[in-house]
Parts: structure tokens; C-alpha cells; sequence
């Protein structure tokens, strides 16, 4: 068991490459961390550096106690599960598991312990005689996930482990994952692009940018108080509505009595605060036009234009629409569900 | 299924296509092998004027002739040699170069040059080398006290055609095995670097068992090499010699036909080699590609 540190840690490919731009983060002991960010911000690059598969370009990295930056990926005491599963083909389930304990010296029983208890653990029990090449799927994630447990190691690192699943196995998976986690309450740093998946697997996310990091802070927190509008607009489906306050026009109240922070300039809005009937505390009343409704089972989306400004925004429900398509409509949203920022430096304003 | 079928105008069109290919296998191989076979059962006299039906009598002879079954021998330790020491070498080589790859254009081309010389002059060039009065290598070889001289000794002869065979090949097995190389995943490398196997360790687990279909293909490819295309090489170094030491199967067959002019004896030769080469692949088919494939 141990907790991760970060300190300023810097990725510089050859060619001004700045892949990570100075991470400062600790994960604490057991706990569970996920890294979320669009592709391309330098997520797999800071796991990798954790990892030990790509050098350290500035910045202290340390596992425990130990500083760890120049340690070969095998002294870490770290296991890894690869987007493609990195299975080694040639070899059985039973092999593909038992390989980093045989390298790492372990006796014949234990190894065969070790390996049947985990199998056992993630039901891949039937399946230790075959090789990669004839598992589904979902098998094989089962497979490299056996392969990072078997060795009881201080820390799990995930990249992308389930992009490759269709939608219902990867919810299946991402179940289990986090049951798994829970039980061996082994530090681990998971990384995704899909903001569904951390939000439903992180004890805490990290949400990351261009290299930097934009927020931490558990679900929760960063669902309801996003620092930046890149993590507003990044968490949360339907993404977040951003509008200019210029454009918004109380009906009820001519002149808009909010009171908002200094340099505000933009409203953040998730689609789920703007209601169709008015709500009992403190509200804007918005007047706008239904462009288009769209039915998703439980849950639909109204596409809205504001009135006067044609700015674009949208609202889930789980009603029906009251009007129809191309009329005109009132919506309400509570002041409390207002997000204020500055679109000029893209920070949160109160 | 979607299969995607070309429709041509002119029924003709197609076989006008296929004939440069076809003339060329029918006059340079399917012609002469025939020829071969009708010819390793006649007897011909040397001046060509009266040929007789013998039946299988060419075949007896040379399976009964010691010069011809140590030739056997001579040239199964040539072709196990030849094949380890080219494939062995292209090996390392293309495992340095795909280590450095991104860089290393100027490398891979450098090392593909060898598989643009001719045989004959691949066997001048080593000749040269080798050369026990002028040569640079016995020069070297002088300063640990080795004296070289593959006219006289008949395992130092076989040591210069082994090396000048196997340079040739080098070129050839090296592109194979990078390509090869370059097809195994890099995550399997790293997942194996976590697991804590060392460089060698993941070399033989993991990396080598992938490479398997390419080392098979490139077996094949090579025996075959040894078995025909050596020629030239060892007429440019050793001609067969000294005393017969570097007479391997395709020489022979050369030696007694062109210059014993036994056409009979010559024909049977190498009608039988075609047929060693075929059992060789076929077993290797049959056996060893059932062992590479996971
Ligand atoms: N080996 C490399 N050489 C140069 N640039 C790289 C290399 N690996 C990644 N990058 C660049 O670093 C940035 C971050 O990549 P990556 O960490 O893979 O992003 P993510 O995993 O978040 O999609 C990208 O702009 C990518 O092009
Ligand atoms: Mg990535």
C-alpha cells in the first residue's frame, strides 16, 4: 500500500512537445484517482511516467517514501492494465498470469495460488488453459485485469482500459472495477476520456488540459462547482449551456437583479436547472424558441434558441414538450443553479 | 461477403497478361526440369551421338557413390550453418536497428545493400578478402597466429564459402525480421518490462515466439538459397575444392555435367535435389508451422 506524489512533473518530447506542463498531485493511499481529459492532453503520458515507460523531464515522482523517478517500470512494484490488453498472445491464460511472478522468482505452488485465486476472483477460471486469440472480449479485459492482480502490487495503473468493450460491457466492466478496487483498497490511478466513466468510478478525478491540470476535486464537486468553463462545458451530458449574460433577459424583471462577482461576462447553465415551470426560490423567467424536442427514454432534450439573441442552448427533461416544434415557450432557472464565469480567463467567478 | 470480381472486354485480355510470366517459368524452369528428368534416365555417350534408355540405373549409381552421399553431408552442414549464421546475424542486426528505428533510415538501407551484389561478385569480394597471399583477412588472422589458406584446407574452405554464402543472404533476412519486428506491439514489450523481465528475458519470451512465422518463413527461404543459389559463390572462391571439400550437392551437379560432361549422372543429381528441397519444405509445412502458429 502507498500513496502516489507528484511534484511539478514535466513531459518534453524532442521537438517542444509540452505533453505534461508541471503536475502537482498526490493520491492518497488506496485511494481511487482518475485522470479525464479530451484526447491528445497528455493523459497516458503522465501514466506512463508513473509507469516508468517514458523518462521524467522535470519533477520528482514518489511512491511511497521513495522517489521513484529513475526506477526501472519492474522496481516500482506497479502493474499496469494497456488499452489493447497487451495480452501476450502466445502464451495461455494460466502463463499470461503466472509470467511476472516466474520472472519475479516466486516457488511453483505459490504462483499457481496466486494465479487460481485470481482467476477465481474475476471468474476467468474456465479459461486458464486457452489462449488470448479465443476469449471475447470481455475475457480478455477479465484477463489483463488477473494479470495486474496476481501480483498484489502497491499500485494499479489503468490507460483507457475499456474503450476497447461495447457500451454494456463497458458499464458491466467499470462495475466490477471499481467492486474490485473497493476490495483490495489498492492505490490507483485510472485514466479515460469519458467523463461518464470517472464521474461514476473516481473517488477523486483530475481533470486535465493541454497538460495542465483544471480541476480536482471529487464527482460531486466538480459536477456542481466546476472551476473553469473547460470543465463545465467537459463534465456532464448534455454539456453545460454557456451564455452570454448580455443575452439574457429576465421578462419577470427588467433589470436583472442578480448579484453576481465582478468580472462575470457568462452564464454557465447544466441543461438539467432550466425548468419548464417556475421553481420556488429565486428565478430568471426566459423567454425562447422550441427548436427541436428529442425523446431518449427516460430522459428527453429540448433544443432552444433564447428569444431576441438566437442563442442556442439546451434542456433535459423528463417530460413531455408543452408546446410544439418552432413555438415559443417559457423557461425558468433558479438563481442558485446559475454558474458565473469570466469567459476572458475561462475561471469561475464566485 | 463482398467479392470483388474484374470483368475484362476481351477474353483474350487476360492470357495476353499472364503469358511474360508464363514463357519465362515454362522456358526457364518447367523446359529444363523436364529436360532433367527425361535425361536422368538415358545414357549418352560424351560426344553426344547415341542416347539409350536406362531406366533408373543413373539413380543407383550416384546413391552408391561415396563422393556423391559425403556431398550430402558436405552440403547439410553448409545449409544448417549458412541458414544460422545469415538468419542469426540479420537478427541481431535488425534488432539494434529497431531499437533506433525512428533515425535509422540511413541504417536499414546501408544494410540491404549486400542483397543488390551478385552472387559471383559477392564471391570475388570475399575471395579478395580471404586471398592467403594478398587477402586483407589472413593478414589479420596472421597476428593470432592463424595461418589461413582455404587452397589447402578443406575446412577453411568450407568456413570462406559459409561466411560469403551467408553475407549475401544477411540483407534479405535482416528486412524480414525488422518488418517482423516492427509488427509486434509495443505494449507487449512494456507489459513484459513491468513484469520484470529483463531485456534478454523479453527477448526470448516474448519477442523471439512472435517473430516465429517470419524465422519459419525465413528458414525455407533460406534452405533454398543454399541448396541452389550458391552456385556462384562457390565457383567465384573455391570452385569445389581443395580436394573436393567444398563439392556441395548444386556444384556437383555443375562439375559432373558441364565439366565431366556426364549429362546422365548430372541430370539424376539435381532431378534429386529438386526432390530433397520439396520433402525438405514439405516437412517443415507439415510439422514445424503447426508449432508457430497460436
Ligand atoms: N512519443 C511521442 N513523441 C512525441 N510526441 C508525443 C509522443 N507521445 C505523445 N506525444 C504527444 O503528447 C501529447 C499527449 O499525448 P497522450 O499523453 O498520448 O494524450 P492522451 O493519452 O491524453 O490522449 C499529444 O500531443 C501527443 O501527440
Ligand atoms: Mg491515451
Amino acid at each position: 500500500m502507498a500513496s502516489i506524489t507528484l511534484e511539478g512533473l514535466k513531459k518534453t518530447y524532442s521537438g517542444d512537445v509540452h505533453a505534461v506542463q508541471g503536475i502537482d498531485l498526490t493520491i492518497q493511499d488506496g485511494e481511487l484517482v482518475v485522470l479525464v481529459g479530451p484526447s491528445g492532453c497528455g493523459k497516458s503520458t503522465l501514466l506512463r511516467m508513473v509507469a516508468g515507460l517514458e523518462t521524467i523531464t522535470q519533477g520528482t515522482l514518489k511512491i511511497g517514501h521513495q522517489v521513484v523517478n529513475t526506477l526501472e517500470p519492474a522496481e516500482r512494484d506497479i502493474a499496469m492494465v494497456f488499452q489493447n490488453y497487451a495480452l501476450y498472445p502466445h502464451m495461455t491464460v494460466y502463463n499470461n498470469l503466472a509470467y511476472g511472478l516466474k520472472n519475479r522468482g516466486f516457488k511453483k505452488e505459490e504462483i499457481k495460488k496466486r494465479v487460481h485465486n485470481a482467476a477465481k476472483i474475476l471468474e476467468i477460471d474456465d479459461f486458464l488453459e486457452r489462449k488470448p486469440r479465443r476469449l471475447s472480449g470481455g475475457q480478455r479485459q477479465r484477463v489483463a485485469m488477473g494479470r495486474a492482480l496476481v501480483r498484489d502490487p502497491k499500485v494499479f495503473l489503468f490507460d483507457e482500459p475499456l474503450s476497447n468493450l461495447d457500451a454494456k460491457l463497458r458499464v458491466q466492466m467499470r462495475v466490477e472495477i471499481k467492486k474490485l478496487q473497493r476490495r483490495l483498497k489498492t492505490t490507483s490511478l485510472y485514466v479515460t476520456h469519458d467523463q461518464l466513466e470517472a464521474m461514476t468510478l473516481g473517488d477523486r478525478l483530475v481533470v486535465l488540459n493541454a497538460g495542465k491540470i483544471e480541476q480536482v476535486g471529487t464527482p460531486m464537486e466538480i459536477y456542481s462547482r466546476p472551476a473553469t468553463m473547460f470543465v463545465a462545458g467537459f463534465i456532464g451530458s448534455p454539456a453545460m449551456n454557456m451564455v452570454p449574460l448580455k443575452y439574457i433577459q429576465d421578462i419577470d424583471n427588467k433589470n436583472l437583479s442578480l448579484n453576481l462577482p465582478a468580472p462575470t461576462d457568462t452564464l454557465g447553465i447544466r441543461p438539467d436547472a432550466i425548468c419548464l415551470s417556475p421553481p420556488e426560490s429565486p428565478h430568471l423567467t426566459i423567454e425562447a424558441t422550441l427548436e427541436l424536442f428529442e425523446a431518449a427514454g427516460s430522459e428527453s432534450h429540448l433544443y432552444i434558441r433564447l428569444a431576441n439573441s438566437e442563442q442556442p442552448a439546451v434542456i433535459r427533461t423528463n417530460g413531455q414538450p408543452p408546446q410544439h416544434e418552432g413555438e415559443m415557450l417559457r423557461v425558468y432557472v433558479a438563481h442558485e443553479a446559475l454558474h458565473p464565469f469570466d469567459s476572458r480567463t475561462g475561471k469561475r467567478t464566485d | 461477403m463482398q467479392t470483388k470480381r474484374s470483368t475484362y472486354q476481351n477474353r483474350w485480355l487476360p492470357y495476353l497478361l499472364l503469358a511474360p510470366q508464363l514463357i519465362i517459368t515454362l522456358v526457364f524452369f518447367i523446359w529444363p526440369a523436364s529436360q532433367a528428368v527425361k535425361s536422368s534416365v538415358e545414357r549418352t555417350d560424351p560426344f553426344g551421338f547415341k542416347t539409350t534408355f536406362i531406366g533408373l540405373e543413373n539413380y543407383a549409381q550416384i546413391l552408391a557413390d561415396i563422393t556423391y552421399l559425403n556431398a550430402l553431408g558436405r552440403t547439410a552442414v553448409f545449409s544448417v550453418s549458412v541458414t544460422l549464421l545469415s538468419m542469426g546475424i540479420a537478427l541481431l542486426l535488425a534488432v539494434c536497428v529497431n531499437r533506433v528505428l525512428r533515425t535509422s533510415k540511413f541504417y536499414t538501407t546501408l544494410l540491404v545493400w549486400p542483397y543488390a551484389v551478385a552472387p559471383v561478385v559477392a564471391g570475388v569480394l570475399w575471395w579478395f578478402l580471404f586471398n592467403p597471399t594478398i587477402g586483407l583477412i589472413p593478414h589479420l588472422l596472421d597476428w593470432f597466429n592463424i595461418n589461413w589458406n582455404h587452397r589447402v584446407s578443406g575446412t577453411q574452405a568450407m568456413i570462406l564459402i559459409t561466411i560469403a554464402a551467408a553475407w549475401k543472404q544477411v540483407s534479405y533476412n535482416f528486412l524480414f525480421f525488422l518488418a517482423g519486428l516492427q509488427s509486434i506491439p509495443q505494449p507487449l514489450i512494456e507489459a513484459a518490462a513491468i513484469d520484470g523481465a529483463k531485456p534478454f528475458k523479453r527477448f526470448w519470451s516474448i519477442v523471439f515466439p512472435l517473430l516465429s512465422p517470419t524465422t519459419f518463413f525465413l528458414i525455407i527461404i533460406n534452405i533454398n538459397y543454399v541448396m541452389f543459389d550458391t552456385f556462384g559463390v562457390i565457383d567465384a572462391t573455391t570452385k569445389g575444392g581443395p580436394n573436393q571439400a567444398t563439392m556441395t550437392l548444386v556444384y556437383k551437379i555443375y562439375n559432373d555435367g558441364v565439366v565431366g560432361l556426364n549429362i546422365g549422372s548430372s541430370s539424376a543429381q539435381s532431378v534429386m535435389l529438386m526432390g530433397i528441397v520439396l520433402l525438405l519444405t514439405f516437412i517443415q509445412f507439415r510439422f514445424v508451422e503447426r508449432r508457430v502458429n497460436y
